[in-house]
């Protein structure tokens, strides 16, 4: 029998401000844990995609503001808001996850925001941008919510 | 007296019998569900009297029951199923006089996180730790320190798991915040104890209990992983 297949898929997007260029040595322990952090996520159940730069390895080179040479963007896609928290919360990422103040600022605003998509959508630059802009501009809603107060699933079929 | 404080007392008054309290303990610190023959075994008292009081136990909201047969066979002739038993998810606290540690600890995270003060918390929380260890009483085997510190550690091939964590609903909502701090004050804890020498901790989270593990290189482990 075949497992149903969900019609939504979600979505994620964080940005983070570095403290110091991705090359300098404050960040060196960050950019060595990449490669096993990313390896877990491309592995972990519930894993459908995330955004590469054209080095194809990871997000590193894209910066999802022109005037913000140190604003990183983390963008990914899961099948289920479970499967996320899993990954973030309960793997190996949490081990870098603590450590992130020394690498990364505290943002006062949202830095993070969570949305459905019709599965087999990938999420541009722009568009997880402009999630990130909905959640600081109207707080969390189904539109773009956190870990906090999660929404589920649209239950209709997406129209595509 | 406030009706959630009575079912506290209530609760936890179940607790006051050493024997159900050997067999709570030894229920709760175990990484899977346990059977009665197991539980009593480990008790020490016959297998109807760990009956009765694991159903006890159950009553009062802090154990919870499933049912499994452990012959792994099924359909007739495989035998009744039997009772497993596994912590329940509650709290239960109470406090004489009242005392309201949880909500400030909640505000607290609250700031630190706003703050960005993880480096902070966790040099703070490291150094606690380490005279926590220096200090230490009763023994100075990390395993033990462990269990009396509530992380109910037990053995998972050659990794020291916690089966506990002590900051559950705190690590709930302030995640890397806390398991940060914890592991912080768990790495101060083996470098203040004298037998934590070549004692490694790190964060390796299995679905439940507490996110960081512990390795002993060569000596540094004194006690036996069977037990």
């Amino acid at each position: 029998m075949l497992a149903p297949v969900n019609a939504f898929h979600l979505a994620q997007v964080n940005v983070g401000r570095m403290l110091a260029p991705l090359d300098s040595p404050q960040l060196a322990d960050f950019v060595a844990h990449l490669p096993e952090i990313n390896a877990l996520a491309d592995q972990a159940p519930g894993f459908v995609w995330r955004m590469v730069d054209d080095g194809g390895a990871d997000s590193t080179s894209l910066r999802p503001e022109d005037d913000d040479d140190l604003l990183l963007i983390n963008c990914s896609v899961w099948e289920s808001v479970e499967a996320l928290h899993d990954y973030t919360y309960r793997s190996a990422h949490l081990k870098v996850l603590a450590r992130r103040r020394e690498w990364f600022e505290r943002l006062a605003e949202f830095h993070h925001a969570m949305w459905w998509v019709p599965a087999g959508h990938r999420p541009s630059v722009a568009e997880a941008m402009e999630r990130i802009a909905l959640i600081r501009e109207n707080g969390e809603g189904p539109e773009a919510f956190t870990f906090r107060a999660p929404h589920p699933a649209p239950s209709s079929s997406p129209a595509l | 007296m406030s009706s959630s404080e009575d079912s506290a007392l209530e609760a936890l008054g179940v607790l006051g019998d050493p024997v159900r309290r050997g067999l709570y303990r030894h229920v709760v610190g175990a990484p899977e569900e346990v059977g009665r023959d197991a539980a009593a075994e480990a008790a020490g008292v016959s297998r109807s009297l760990a009956a009765f009081h694991l159903d006890k136990l159950v009553e009062a909201g802090l154990l919870e029951v499933s049912f499994r047969r452990l012959s792994g066979r099924s359909g007739p002739g495989a035998g009744r199923p039997s009772k497993m038993y596994r912590r329940a998810e509650g709290e239960h606290t109470v406090s004489v006089p009242p005392r309201s540690y949880d909500s400030a600890s909640r505000l607290l995270a609250e700031v630190v996180e706003r703050a960005g003060l993880d480096g902070e918390l966790q040099a703070a929380a490291r150094t606690a730790g380490e005279s926590e260890g220096r200090a230490s009483e009763g023994g100075t085997d990390p395993v033990e320190v462990l269990r009396a510190r509530g992380y109910e550690p037990f053995w998972d091939g050659g990794k020291l798991r916690l089966n506990n964590c002590p900051f559950h609903a705190l690590a709930d909502q302030f995640t890397a915040l806390v398991c940060g701090m914890n592991l912080a004050g768990i790495e101060g804890l083996l470098d203040g104890l004298p037998d934590g020498e070549g004692w490694k901790a790190s964060m390796d989270p299995l679905p439940r209990g507490c996110c960081v593990a512990l390795e002993a290189s060569g000596e540094g482990r004194t006690s036996s992983p069977d037990l």
